[in-house]
């Protein structure tokens, strides 16, 4: 009954960028243009926060050639989402940190990812009757209208081998975020030893927002042999972390409370 | 174990992020609690009208497709209407659904035909290593 959703693939931000449509508008106009949208409103995104730019704003705003008070709004909002992040985790992850040369660096990617991805969306939760799943570099956000439909299956990637899979999970509607070593623009490090993380390999996070799911991801990884027990300890959470022998602990309680009745 | 430098880091850092945190935009909140315990099984109601029918209002009963509260007028011994009073609506529907799933380990080496998932969620996605990866298999597949 399902049919095959129909897939668009880009390339922003040095990331891929693929989407799934299935339903009314998965071939369509109004389906072409919301993946456009979609693309934009990442490009967008790229323009303001890329690290890699020196000419982007947060580059300029972290030479101090800019106030916060002079950057677009959506500049605070990321730093105050990184802000909760850092104390959430205990200061493990930081948007600012000392650089290798002792200057402080203003790296926002850990935020900056799921949240433009999760605003990207909106296009495509504009279309009706229409599910999607987009992955935006490996973070992902589903949409699944009839409950009754099959979710979204989900494939966790295997980090010592990206053609591998070390897990499933289905999601209807929700967020799927990954860190690991690999990502371009990202050296991920426990702000608090300014080193990387011993023990894990990749951390999992599966929550309804992709702005959650990406930050307690890194958030978690950062705490090396402490990822799991991290993250079971985040509410709405479930996830999966891959340790650096290659075994992997799922984290999260069982099915809620949605079983009875019906 | 906390020295008075760590503690006065701390202090500056919460005092930023309460500074930060006025910027903070509604939508970065969006999580919201799980709405399937909202719904409690409420008292039924009756009321008799002035013609000496009895209406009965139903406890909300959860299905999966949302709450669901029916009233039922009785008159005579009959039952004369049937009134569906909360039908399931998009929004809670969606909450309804967001239960998370435990990831599921899995063993196989796979390839885009036989992988049986639609998405791949991974650590070392960049636009270099897209070719090599799974995902890039299954757009290119278009399953």
């Amino acid at each position: 009954m399902t049919a095959a959703p129909t897939r668009y693939v880009a390339h922003v931000m040095g990331l891929p960028v693929s989407l799934a449509l299935r339903g009314r508008h998965a071939d369509d106009a109004a389906g072409r243009a919301a993946w456009a949208g979609t693309v934009a409103v990442l490009q967008a995104a790229d323009r303001v926060f890329s690290t890699w730019r020196p000419d982007s704003v947060v580059s300029r705003l972290g030479r101090g050639e800019l106030a916060l008070a002079d950057c677009p709004p959506e500049v605070a909002e990321v730093l105050a989402i990184g802000a909760a992040a850092e104390r959430d985790s205990g200061g493990a992850f930081r948007v600012r940190r000392r650089g290798p040369d002792g200057t402080e660096l203003l790296d926002p990617s850990g935020v900056v990812k799921g949240w433009a991805a999760e605003r990207a969306a909106a296009a495509l939760r504009a279309l009706p009757d229409t599910d999607f799943a987009l992955n935006a570099g490996g973070d992902l956000l589903c949409r699944t209208l009839d409950p009754g439909a099959a979710p979204w299956r989900i494939g966790i990637e295997d980090p010592r081998d990206p053609r591998r899979l070390v897990a499933r999970v289905p999601v209807h509607t929700g967020a799927v975020a990954t860190s690991g070593t690999a990502h371009r623009g990202q050296h991920l490090v426990d702000a608090r030893t300014g080193r990387p993380p011993a023990g894990v390999a990749s951390v999992t996070v599966v929550a309804d927002s992709l702005t959650d799911a990406d930050v307690d991801a890194t958030a978690a990884y950062v705490q090396g042999r402490d990822a799991a027990r991290w993250l079971a300890g985040r509410p709405g959470r479930t996830g999966l972390v891959v340790w650096s022998d290659g075994s992997a602990t799922p984290v999260g309680e069982p099915a809620g409370p949605l079983a009875s009745t019906a | 174990m906390v020295s008075g430098v760590r503690r006065i880091v701390l202090w500056l850092a919460s005092t930023v992020t309460g500074v930060v945190l006025l910027f903070q935009y509604p939508t970065s909140t969006s999580s919201a609690p799980e709405a399937a315990t909202v719904v409690a099984a409420s008292p039924a109601g009756t009321t008799t009208g002035t013609d000496g029918a009895t209406t009965v209002t139903g406890p909300a009963v959860d299905t999966r497709y949302g709450p669901v509260q029916v009233q039922v007028t009785v008159s005579g011994g009959v039952i004369t209407d049937v009134e569906v009073v909360e039908y399931p609506d998009g929004d809670r529907r969606d909450q309804q659904i967001n239960s998370r799933a435990v990831p599921q380990l899995v063993q196989e080496t796979l390839d885009a035909q036989s992988a049986d998932v639609d998405m791949v969620s991974g650590a070392t996605y960049t636009s270099e290593g897209y070719a090599e990866s799974l995902q890039a298999a299954l757009d290119e597949a278009g399953l």
